[in-house]
């Protein structure tokens, strides 16, 4: 199953041209450009790993693309993304984020079914990968 | 029509790139350095010519646009290196048109494993841009063996050459110094394609360079303080430490000082706006430049 997580998930994949005019755009508006890796991509997991710092201080997409490509090289097999963060004022928050590299294979997620009390249900979305698998052996 | 041979309109291109007012402004702002001004014609026409035969279908390789400025203190190395940037921007040979300026001390670390990611950083700032390496023979100290400027050098040669189309990088330093910098690294030398030495300048481009840092400050020189200045520089000139246009700059600052002191002086009296524009000719005369014959001291 395909995840669909931030901006434009429900499109193909990205070229790597693309996401340099993405990044682009990020950098234009003044926000700062973040690589992130995870390999739980459970819907509420919103911290994923930091790839280095964030890079306040670049003015061209081809640093962060050298970036992305060198996450790539060492986590290959995990969800990459790229986020575009906001520090003005009133804003201060995320802008813009996407996936830049997928694992292969998504085996995806199911839904838990746990009953309580009676006929109460309580509903648990759980990651095939995240739940056979320790951290780092999942993709 | 379709077996006329194509013709292709340069003059068009060059009217439409807007590379001609970028040539004109540079030629209005900066005196003399003849050597350059060609030099960055002959690029322009380059990249003018390869954008008309990228639109023809026929391969144009983007150039290597990597520079090393060589020339005495105050010839302008600094000040074109700015320049450059822009110029290469308007061009359209750069996409961004920042230029991250450094030094040995950003590229080099300080202890064993510091170093490249430490120029990398640098390395990545710069890119879409021009990175300007200021007396850049100082990255290498051949008395020191161990010394970590080598493990730059070598990480700035590599992203020279693979990564031409994200980055610019223009070294600058005194030309003998450099002179030996590149004999020490021949690959460096190989790798850029302009050397370009910044001459020293005549006597009268300094008096218009003078000209242009006062009126930049919103000052004018009264017409005995011009011909004064004149003198000042051929005096000057002749004394050691002499440094072009830096030289100059400090001489008006001083001009600048004493004139301050002459209006203060006489306070008492009303001031006209003129009166606070102008430079004369004592201020100038005033220097021990021109008392001390070819002395060996420094002006004051």
């Amino acid at each position: 199953m395909r995840l669909t997580q931030g901006t434009f998930s429900f499109l193909p994949d990205l070229t790597d041209d693309q996401i340099r005019s993405q990044i682009a755009y990020a950098q234009a508006q003044g926000w700062a450009v973040n690589v992130e890796y995870t390999d739980d991509p459970h819907p509420r997991n919103t911290y994923w790993e930091l790839w280095g710092l964030p890079m306040f201080d670049l003015k061209d997409p081809a640093g962060v693309l050298h970036e992305i490509n060198e996450c790539r090289k060492v986590f290959g097999n995990s969800y990459i993304r790229v986020s575009a963060f906001d520090a003005s004022h009133t804003w201060e928050t995320v802008r813009l984020s996407f996936i830049v590299n997928r694992p292969p294979e998504e085996p995806g997620f199911y839904l838990e079914r746990n009953e309580v009390n009676g006929r109460s249900i309580n509903y648990t979305v759980r990651s095939y990968a995240a739940a056979a698998k320790p951290a780092g052996e999942r993709y | 029509m379709a077996d006329a041979p194509q013709t292709v309109d340069l003059a068009r291109a060059f009217a439409d790139s807007g590379v001609g007012e970028v040539l004109a402004q540079l030629d209005r702002e900066l005196v003399g350095l003849r050597p350059v001004k060609t030099r960055i014609r002959e690029i322009a026409a380059l990249l003018l010519v390869d954008k008309l035969r990228r639109e023809h279908g026929l391969t144009a390789q983007p150039p290597t646009l990597h520079m090393s400025f060589t020339g005495n203190p105050g010839t302008g190395k600094t000040t074109v290196a700015l320049r450059m940037a822009d110029i290469l921007h308007r061009l359209g040979y750069i996409r961004g048109g920042h230029l991250v300026s450094v030094t040995r001390d950003d590229l080099v670390g300080q202890y064993i494993g510091h170093t490249a990611p430490k120029t990398k950083e640098v390395l990545k700032k710069a890119m879409g841009g021009v990175l300007f390496i200021d007396e850049a023979y100082y990255l290498y100290r051949p008395e020191n063996e161990r010394d970590y400027g080598m493990e730059a050098i070598e990480i700035l040669l590599q992203v020279m050459e693979n990564k031409r189309d994200d980055l610019v990088v223009i070294l600058a330093g005194y030309a003998d110094r450099m002179d030996k910098f590149f004999t020490s690294n021949p690959g460096f030398r190989s790798r850029i394609a302009h050397h370009i030495d910044f001459p020293d300048y005549e006597a009268d481009e300094l008096a218009q360079i003078g000209e242009k840092m006062l009126s930049a400050q919103g000052y004018r020189f009264s017409p005995d303080a011009q011909a004064a200045f004149l003198h000042y520089i051929n005096a000057r000139m002749r004394q050691p430490h002499f440094a072009n246009a830096r030289s100059i700059r400090n001489a008006l600052d001083r001009a600048r000082l004493r004139q301050a002191v002459r209006l203060f002086e006489r306070r008492d009296q009303a001031l006209s706006i003129d009166d606070l524009m102008t430079i004369e000719a004592e201020e100038i005369l005033a220097s021990r430049v021109l008392d001390a014959p070819a002395a060996a001291k420094e002006p004051a």
